[in-house]
């Protein structure tokens, strides 16, 4: 999908192994990497030298070396409890094939295994709902911003509205959310847990605008020249829009939809959170009722995690964007 | 066939805040079929509106305009326009968009190899054959015009409408560029209005000038015949008494009977096309063409 060579800062690498100007070479990687690896050590001395002048009720704020000991230690964890899953349906296993032995007409039963949630399997919850708010978002904003933004009248009658909720945070949707939940999503052997429902219900109302605003500023922006080709060649409605207004709404469109997904996600640790669901936000909210002497230490970790993770959802948003944008020589960054 | 494009006495109003605003007032012109016709005369004076009712995307206020007999009074295929900014689809190779083109005019009558054939032909005429699986912004403003042309010829038009097609490009390119368009009218011998403010393309190019006069309620104000020999030789006819005369006809029109009085915008280097320039304190009597030559 992205081409190795078209990453920049590999770029200096792969010209130094074919031994192309070493010394050209040599300063781009100067550029390139080490000027923003001192910026980060200038930034942990920074930490942890703060660190050790900050006294909390539960010990002194963790500096860098706390936080990457913790990382371990929730890695660990992680690594424990999946041990003991495997351990717990494996001693399964064997009681029912003793018994099957001992009584052939014994049908074998299987108990799930019910462990703690851990640091890993919080994080793939999360990304699992913002990509599923995420997702529902595009789908309906993406379609309604390509109506308003080609008609005028359309435009006019949900400006109002949707200027009016495009500031409202996440939080106070979220009381009126679960309750809608709560009503709505009623089942007895429910697919998928409520509290999943909320917290992407919650993001998705936050997300979509500026995807619907965008493509709809996309559409409705298309060259003047172009519509006049379009009615020279007489092009019916639909591929009017095929072939002219969509092409050229795709930049904005995918610039709509990456500032949603870091909207998404944002708003989503702050749902969990709030809305005691499972996830990152969760995380942090147990750590921090917990408070033991680690709990600062790995509610920094659930921090950079949550830092690093908006990052890459960001750059695989700039991927795509760049891959569908026809305008290269647009600078995207 | 002797009057193949009929305008007559077309008028039209623009609306504006202070009330209508005429911009053309009873233009009447016979073109005949396969006759190259230049429209020439100052920026604003109307030039693009006249090719806009030509192309059906204005309506006249008053008049009307017949093609091949039939009342134009929206736009079509069997009047292609040739924009001044090339308007290709900026996400579409040179052949795609001349295919677009041409899956639109002939998808009733041509297979697909047959369109196949048709845009490759096009393509070659203008000389863009080897660039034609390119993007528009891998190619130079010059090859992006030859690209717009050929889509315009691959629609087999009645009449070629181009609006000072190679207005944005520099004078070597604009020469081959018109050295180009003389070759495929000997080929295809098409009936074209095009626009121009380039005194000497129009004179080498055209088989009439008609001369606008100024705005508001521009109309046309001379007319002039270029017999020259046919091909056209721009070196030979630089020495050639009656191609100077011609242009020295021209000339005197735009600049001694239709003297334009402009006030010295403050900042150069503003496009009288474009929304009204900025205008400076120091007001004077700038003839915008000669201070362009
Ligand atoms: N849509 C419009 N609304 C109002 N005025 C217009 C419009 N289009 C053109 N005009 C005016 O009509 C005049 C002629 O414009 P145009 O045909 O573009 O001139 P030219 O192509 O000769 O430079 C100008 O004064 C311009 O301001
Ligand atoms: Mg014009």
């Amino acid at each position: 999908m992205i081409s190795i060579s078209q990453q920049t800062w590999l770029q200096p690498w792969i010209k130094l192994a074919r031994g192309e100007q070493p010394a050209e070479q040599l300063r781009a990687l100067t550029k390139t990497l080490l000027v923003p690896l001192a910026g980060v050590a200038v930034f942990l001395v920074l930490w942890a030298v703060a660190a050790g002048q900050i006294n909390t009720s539960l010990g002194a704020f963790p500096g860098p070396v706390d936080v990457w000991q913790q990382g371990g230690a929730l890695l660990e964890e992680h690594a424990a409890e999946r041990r003991e899953e495997d351990a717990f349906y494996e001693r399964q296993r064997e009681r029912n094939a003793q018994r099957q032995a001992v009584d052939p007409s014994y049908q074998p039963r299987i108990f799930p295994y019910t462990g703690s949630a851990t640091f890993i399997d919080q994080i793939l919850t999360s990304l699992m709902t913002v990509t599923a708010g995420f997702v529902l978002a595009s789908l309906l904003a993406i379609p309604l911003g390509i109506l308003i933004g080609l008609s005028r009248t359309l435009y006019r009658a949900f400006n109002p509205v949707i200027q009016l909720l495009k500031p409202v945070s996440p939080l106070a949707w979220l009381p009126l959310v679960t309750m809608v939940v709560s009503a709505v999503y009623v089942s007895q052997d429910p697919l998928v847990p409520k509290s999943f429902i909320t917290s992407m219900v919650t993001v998705m109302l936050c997300c979509l605008w500026p995807t619907v605003i965008n493509t709809a500023v996309g559409v409705a922006s298309v060259d003047n020249d172009l519509n006049n080709v379009s009615r020279v060649l007489r092009l019916g409605w639909l591929t009017h829009v095929r072939t002219i207004v969509l092409p050229s709404a795709i930049p904005m469109m995918f610039a709509g939809l990456r500032t949603s997904l870091g909207i998404a996600w944002m708003v989503l640790i702050a749902a969990e959170m709030l809305a005691q669901s499972p996830g990152l936000g969760k995380f942090v909210w147990d750590q921090f009722q917990n408070g033991s002497s680690d709990s600062l230490s790995r509610i920094m970790v659930a921090v950079i995690t949550i830092g690093a993770i908006g990052f890459l959802l960001d750059r695989l948003m700039l991927a795509v964007q760049s891959l569908v944008s026809w305008d290269k020589s647009a600078d995207l960054r | 066939m002797s009057h193949y494009l009929d305008i007559s006495k077309i008028s039209i109003d623009f609306p504006t805040p202070e009330g209508p605003f005429r911009a053309l007032d009873e233009l009447s012109l016979r073109i005949k079929k396969g006759e190259f016709v230049s429209l020439i005369g100052h920026s604003g004076c109307g030039k693009s509106t006249v090719l806009n009712i030509l192309a059906g995307l204005l309506q006249a206020t008053e008049g009307g305009v017949a093609l091949d007999g039939k009342e134009v009074n929206e736009p079509g295929p069997d009047r292609a326009v040739v924009f001044q900014n090339h308007s290709l689809l900026p996400w579409l190779t040179a052949f795609e968009n001349v295919q677009l083109a041409v899956r639109q005019v002939f998808r009733d009558s041509m297979s697909k190899a047959e369109m196949r054939d048709w845009i490759q032909q096009n393509l070659k005429l203008v000389h863009m054959e080897h660039a034609m699986h390119k993007r528009p912004d891998e190619l130079s403003g010059g090859m992006k015009q030859r690209v717009g042309i050929a889509r315009a010829l691959a629609m087999r038009p009645k009449v070629l409408l181009m609006d000072e097609p190679f207005g944005a490009l520099d004078a070597l390119t604009r020469a081959h560029m018109q050295d180009s368009l003389m070759e495929i009218q000997r080929d295809l011998n098409n009936t074209v209005v095009m626009i121009t403010h380039d005194v000497d393309e129009a004179v080498l190019l055209s088989d009439r000038i008609v001369m606008m006069t100024n705005g508001p309620a521009a109309t046309i104000g001379e007319v002039l015949n270029i017999d020259l020999p046919r091909p056209r030789n721009r070196v030979t006819l630089a020495e050639n008494s009656d191609y100077n005369h011609f242009r020295q006809q021209v000339l005197s029109f735009l600049y001694e009977k239709q003297r334009k009085v402009v006030e010295i915008p403050r900042e150069p280097a503003v496009d009288e096309d474009d929304a009204a320039p900025a205008r400076g304190k120091v007001a004077g009597l700038v003839d915008r063409l000669g201070r362009r030559a």
